[in-house]
């Protein structure tokens, strides 16, 4: 069998100035995952090669590195299944500052777990001398989330992080849902009300490269859909966040074709995500609104109407009758 | 120099559970060599016992007598009897606490059968149990993170013990390289297992015995290091854990002519007999030319007739195992699995409150404590019976937290020569780098893993033993000139691993002398040339330690028998 380029991506602060990618070569051996190539690369070829691992059985979340540009935990990759035109690459997480090598500052993942309360908050006033009883159904709504094994991936690849370091992150969202969704938990409105502040669940713009590059059940993309729905449940939508889905609803599921029915009304949308009443707000967009302008972006003053209103129409009835149907 | 009052090392369910305890009483610090989520207790799948009585009667006594009988009577029945009398409270705390458990039609924790329980006792998660614990006590470690200190990613190189008191570690933060000393009043050892020195384990990279070789380099002794448990499922060549649950939920072992083979060793309790038995039946299949596969070489665990529904239900993750690392899916084919290094048994010899040991007459080292894995209260003695050990870790993690507040009432820093401290951990560390040096770590490490499951395994006898005695000793050699190429100061796993190889080829030898000296068998240590168990010579635990020449020393300790007398052992 031929040998297997691995492009691997160097770095040590005391002699780079920036990483680097080494080529290594090696034929992978029958059933060899990622994790066993890169240890053999370690162990045969160069000993300073640096990243972590522990369980290799996909549990412990230490060995997650992008293959290929994505982030994957390298124990749980067969080799011979990331390998392109001969070639595969291995690279440190994104995101998150390097240290060397493969090896990344968790801090700032970890960090975002933290920000969560990421703890059960018992309702103090009930007693339970045997263990808290919790249905079969109950115990569903919060397994995916706690199968979880803080491998950073999701934190990695996320789209919005690259842009604002701010935000919580697919992990930690998911890790909030868990107990926002956990029938014991007695800071279920507590926790919505901090989740739907700026850097929460509403600014996660569903790239879904979380659930894609999530090992677990955890998929945080769908936790955050959870989250927003338990938002909306309990109507804690006095956020930009919150008012923009409203909006949306509105404005689609609007019932007089033309001003905004059955299609994006994107003059109304903005004003009322922001609140109608809230003039910071206002004036906060009126820049784009004039950059838009200017570029010729902005969307006519009166909507067209579409062909098949009827449709959107019948769509929302349908929707409406199962909201009914799922708040019994 | 770093001061607290206690500094735990590990941060699996032993030490977390301690640190909780701890914490906001007194100034606490938990050091581990990763971090706190990857620690290898979330690798436990299959569940943890306790006499909830939730799917049947059941009580705390029945599960000492089936615990004391799993042991094949090596565990001290007083301590046996703590640890089964602990249990439902300790599991209540921990749902309490927020661990998602898996439910019954009441909503009530859910209880499903195990390998030498006689009743349905495990507690569960799915098949994820230890790690639904681990990460229910590393939340609660954000809820108190004023009041404990994490190293997290810190590296033990050193116990500090000086006329007979524990007084703080010594320890490399791996990020910087550099050798700190952390001085507490008491310190806390739960740093997990040592089977990473077999070439088929179901161990992380990280079990390799660093906390109890730091102990045993201070001079301090360890207990029954003969017994290492080899868990009847192991992925077939990679030793990955297939959880026990696998059976308990109603799995069937086939040999290569699909027979179910256990009727001929446990005819009563089948598949979920314990499992010292279970494995050995299967090398013994293995053995006589009755396995599976080209070279048959392996047995089936066939779990179709389960039905889809329930695999996916109640064991998601050893399906997907079996699917990323294998290639079969069990809903619709039989996996291949044989006999993993799974738990050790010894470890540092402590007492019921978790105080360690100095020597066999039972006399204390002032504040050193050792819970979970790497402990030896003995709990478990010859064989460890499935999910006693993530009760074990959390009830004496939790007894441990319990006692050393006790301690530290009226107890002060002991002096620490740190300068001293750090020379000699830094010496160990420069010799390793900086000796003239040709030899390749990994083929030290592959022949020790080697020798250990091909001669130090499911089976033994005097030949084989000594074989690997010989061996251990040629690679104790070689490992003199290794040669370690990184000389780096920021995360440097390189000198790393080297020190975790120095760890399993110290405490390799320390098994096979306990093996070779003990001429019986009994639960996992079991020798082909002494089938039988020896009550009358062999009822006594093994304490391994350094004699003045560093030569190693046997002795021996009595087993604590209370209520249950030896019997013949039979499922």
């Amino acid at each position: 069998m031929a040998k297997t380029k691995f492009l691997v991506s160097r770095y040590d602060a005391a002699r780079d100035t920036k990483p680097y990618l080494q080529e290594f070569r090696l034929e992978i051996p029958q059933g060899a995952t990622l994790l066993d190539c890169i240890n053999l690369i370690k162990w045969t070829q160069d000993g300073t090669l640096t990243y972590r691992m522990s369980c290799r059985s996909a549990i412990c979340g230490s060995c997650s590195m992008k293959v290929n540009g994505h982030a994957r935990l390298a124990c749980k990759t067969q080799a011979a299944d990331v390998v392109i035109d001969g070639a595969v690459t291995i690279e440190p997480m994104g995101n998150l500052p390097l240290i060397r090598d493969l090896a990344v500052d968790l801090e700032p993942f970890f960090d975002s777990i933290d920000r969560v309360k990421p703890y059960l908050v018992p309702d103090e006033s009930r007693q339970w001398k045997r263990e808290m009883l919790q249905s079969h159904d109950d115990y569903r709504k919060i397994e995916d989330a706690s199968t979880c094994i803080m491998c950073a991936s999701c934190w990695s690849d996320c789209n919005v992080l690259e842009v604002d370091p701010r935000f919580l992150g697919p992990a930690a969202l998911a890790k909030a849902q868990r107990f926002v969704h956990d029938s014991r938990d007695s800071d279920t409105i507590g926790r919505i009300e901090f989740l739907s502040r700026v850097t929460g669940m509403w600014d996660c713009t569903h790239c879904a490269e979380c659930a894609t590059r999530c090992p677990t059940d955890a998929k945080p993309l769908f936790r955050i859909k959870e989250l927003r729905t338990a938002a909306m449940t309990h109507k804690i939508t006095n956020n930009n966040g919150a008012r923009h889905v409203l909006a949306f609803r509105e404005s689609v599921g609007g019932t007089v074709p033309g001003i905004g029915g059955g299609m994006l009304n994107e003059n109304y949308i903005p004003v009322r995500s922001v609140g109608f009443f809230n003039l910071d707000g206002i004036l906060s967009i009126i820049p784009v609104g004039v950059r838009m302008i200017i570029r010729g972006k902005n969307p006519p003053i009166l909507p067209h109407i579409i062909d098949k209103f009827g449709e959107v129409r019948a769509m929302f009835r349908r929707f409406n009758d199962y909201r009914k149907e799922y708040r019994k | 120099m770093r001061k607290h009052d206690v500094v735990i090392v590990g941060a699996g369910l032993a030490g977390l559970r301690a640190a909780l305890e701890l914490a906001g009483k007194v100034d606490v610090a938990v050091v581990s060599k990763v971090y706190p989520s990857r620690s290898h207790s979330g690798a436990a799948q299959g569940g943890v016992a306790a006499a909830m009585a939730n799917e049947s009667d059941d009580s705390p006594e029945l599960h000492m007598y089936d615990t004391v009988k799993g042991s094949d009577y090596l565990g001290d029945q007083d301590a046996i009897e703590i640890m089964t009398h602990d249990a439902p409270i300790t599991i209540t705390e921990m749902e309490h606490l927020g661990c998602v458990f898996s439910r019954d039609a009441e909503g009530r924790i859910a209880q499903r059968e195990f390998g030498g329980h006689s009743k349905p006792r495990a507690c569960y998660a799915a098949d994820r149990t230890g790690h639904a614990m681990l990460h229910t006590l590393y939340e609660q470690s954000f809820k108190y993170k004023k009041d404990i200190t994490f190293y997290n990613e810190w590296y033990l190189l050193d116990l500090i013990y000086q006329d007979g008191s524990a007084r703080g570690i010594v320890a490399m933060d791996m990020k910087t390289g550099d050798i700190e000393v952390i001085h507490a009043k008491a310190v806390l050892f739960g740093t997990g297992g040592y089977g990473r020195a077999y070439k088929i384990t179901s161990n992380a990279f990280a079990n390799t015995g660093d906390g109890i070789m730091a102990a045993y380099r201070a001079g301090l002794p360890l207990e029954d290091m003969e017994f290492v448990q080899f868990h009847p499922t192991g992925l077939y060549q990679q030793g990955i854990l297939m959880s026990e649950a696998a059976r308990g939920e109603g799995g069937y072992l086939l040999n290569g002519n699909m027979e179910r083979f256990m009727e001929r060793y446990a005819k009563s309790r089948m598949e979920l007999a314990p499992r010292d038995i279970v494995s050995r039946a299967e090398q013994s299949e293995i053995n006589e030319g009755r396995g599976a596969g080209p070279n048959k070489d392996y047995i089936y665990i066939d779990l179709r007739h389960l039905g889809r529904e329930k695999i996916l239900e109640k064991l998601p993750q050893i399906r997907q195992l079996a699917i990323d690392f294998l290639g079969v899916d069990c809903i619709d084919n039989p996996i291949p699995i044989q006999p993993t290094a799974h738990y050790s048994m010894g470890g540092i010899p402590a007492s019921k409150d978790c105080e360690v040991y100095s020597d066999e007459k039972g006399t204390i080292v002032k504040g050193f404590y050792a819970a979970g894995e790497c402990s030896c209260i003995s709990v478990h003695g010859a064989n460890r019976l499935g999910t006693n050990s993530l009760l074990d870790a959390t009830v004496f993690g939790r007894r441990a937290g319990k006692s050393i507040l006790n301690y530290l009432v009226g107890a002060k820093h002991e002096p620490v020569n740190e300068a001293e401290e750090k020379r000699k951990a830094r010496k160990r560390i420069d010799d390793l780098l900086y000796t003239p040096s040709t030899e390749s770590a990994n083929n030290i490490r592959n022949e020790l893993k080697e020798a250990m499951t091909t001669n130090v395994g499911v089976y033994r006898d005097k030949e084989r033993l000594a074989a690997a005695h010989k061996k251990l000793k040629e690679l104790q050699q070689r490992f003199t000139k290794v040669r370690v190429e990184d000389k780096g100061k920021v995360f440097n796993t390189e000198i790393i691993e080297a020190l975790e190889l120095a760890n399993m080829l110290a405490y390799s030898e320390l098994i096979i002398a306990g093996a070779e000296a003990r001429t019986e068998s009994r639960g996992a240590h079991a020798r082909v040339d002494y089938p039988t168990r020896d009550d009358v010579n062999w009822m006594k635990h093994t304490m391994v330690s350094a004699g003045a020449d560093g030569a190693i020393q046997l002795k021996y300790k009595p087993v604590v028998v209370t209520k249950h007398q030896p019997e013949e052992r039979k499922y």
